[in-house]
């Protein structure tokens, strides 16, 4: 059994004559997701780096997933573990932290038009930034991230809430959002 | 989703690129069991797909590329992803063999997907040389059971393998074409490219 506590995500064993999903398939549906909740959770500079790991080791775990798994949750919950490994080495070396910006990017470049709200986003308390990332660009119910995080269903809504109310504050989106 | 985050990037340029990488780092690890790409060709855009062992699949437009790599999902491991290097060899013979400067494939070749009578088929699909056809009979004759032309038919629609081993090399005895995996047109197409 891969060790990535996979019986969480479905009751059924994989049957013979069941059709299975190649994982070139589930790289293309959730890739995007994934890159953006490393961004999220990690930064832009170390995302790219978590999204091969996660992948890597979601393909090497990929046979033993039972069919009917939620396989957003599966794969949230192997970059979460990720970036706890991230965020513990990177500890033990000088991390540059850029400013909070007050406006959103004005150098009209695509590429650059996420940078600010990453910055915005990598400034909150670590709970906050994974319950935000896990809800509002993973899609997961908070049950689901109260799991993967820990804590209760009400602490993940809260810190979520809570997230969402300071990127309000910090990072101006040009219009009146509502959510 | 909260709007906050409606105006992020599409970001297709990086995750091509990490797609990339996680091909590479999978074939490193031994955990790339199915490496697929495809290749255009005069007879179509051909699905080409390798184990660690060789080709496992060829599949034409008409069979499902989609359906075929969900067979080999099924059948063979579902760790799949697309992974052009593995398949650079045969994909460089097919454009010499389309390109008339090939006559015979000589890449490693994983046939677990046929199995039993069919596999002795394939078997001797090799030998039927460029340019040539034999008939059902023939081709039943020569895998050990005279009788069975109606299996050697199977043999030929179900080949994994085709253009590689020649089933379209296998006519009626009244010298018609007859039925293939990839369309009777296919079939023409390939045995007037060895005829010229």
């Amino acid at each position: 059994m891969a060790g990535h506590g996979i019986s969480r995500f479905g009751a059924g064993a994989r049957l013979r004559g069941v059709s299975v999903q190649p994982f070139d398939e589930v790289v293309a549906r959730y890739g995007r997701m994934v890159l953006r909740v490393c961004r999220a959770v990690l930064g832009p500079d170390d995302a790219e780096d978590a999204w091969a790991e996660t992948f890597l080791a979601a393909l090497r775990a990929y046979p033993e997933l039972p069919a009917d798994a939620n396989v957003e949750a599966w794969l949230v919950t192997i970059a979460h573990r990720k970036a706890i490994d991230a965020t513990r080495s990177a500890a033990r070396r000088p991390v540059v932290v850029g400013a909070v910006p007050d406006r959103p990017s004005v150098t009209g470049r695509p590429e650059d038009s996420d940078v600010d709200l990453w910055a915005a986003v990598a400034a909150l308390p670590p709970k906050q930034r994974a319950a935000v990332a896990y809800h509002h660009l993973a899609g997961l119910p908070y049950a689901e991230i109260a799991a993967i995080v820990g804590g209760t269903t009400d602490a993940a809504r809260r810190a979520a809430a809570d997230g969402i109310r300071t990127l309000r504050a910090t990072y101006r989106t040009g219009g009146e959002g509502h959510e | 989703m909260s709007d906050l985050f409606a105006g992020l990037p599409d970001d297709s340029a990086t995750l091509a690129r990490l797609r990339d990488r996680l091909a590479a780092d999978a074939a490193a690890d031994g955990v790339l069991d199915v490496a697929y790409r495809t290749v255009e060709t005069p007879v179509g855009t051909l699905l080409l797909a390798a184990t660690d062992r060789g080709l496992v699949r060829v599949a034409y437009p008409g069979q499902g590329h989609d359906a075929a790599l969900a067979q080999l999902a099924e059948l063979v491991s579902p760790r799949v992803l697309h992974a052009p290097r593995r398949l650079d060899a045969v994909a460089r013979q097919l454009d010499e063999y389309f390109g008339r400067r090939r006559r015979v494939f000589d890449v490693p070749l994983d046939l677990r997907l046929a199995k039993g009578f069919r596999r002795e088929v394939l078997d001797h699909l090799a030998d039927i040389p460029y340019g040539t056809t034999e008939s059902y009979s023939q081709v039943a004759t020569a895998a050990g059971s005279p009788r069975a032309v109606r299996a050697v038919g199977t043999a030929c629609a179900t080949n994994p393998v085709p253009v590689v081993l020649p089933c379209h090399r296998v006519v009626r005895a009244d010298g018609s074409s007859g039925q293939y995996a990839g369309g009777a047109a296919a079939k023409l197409a390939l045995l007037s490219l060895e005829a010229a």
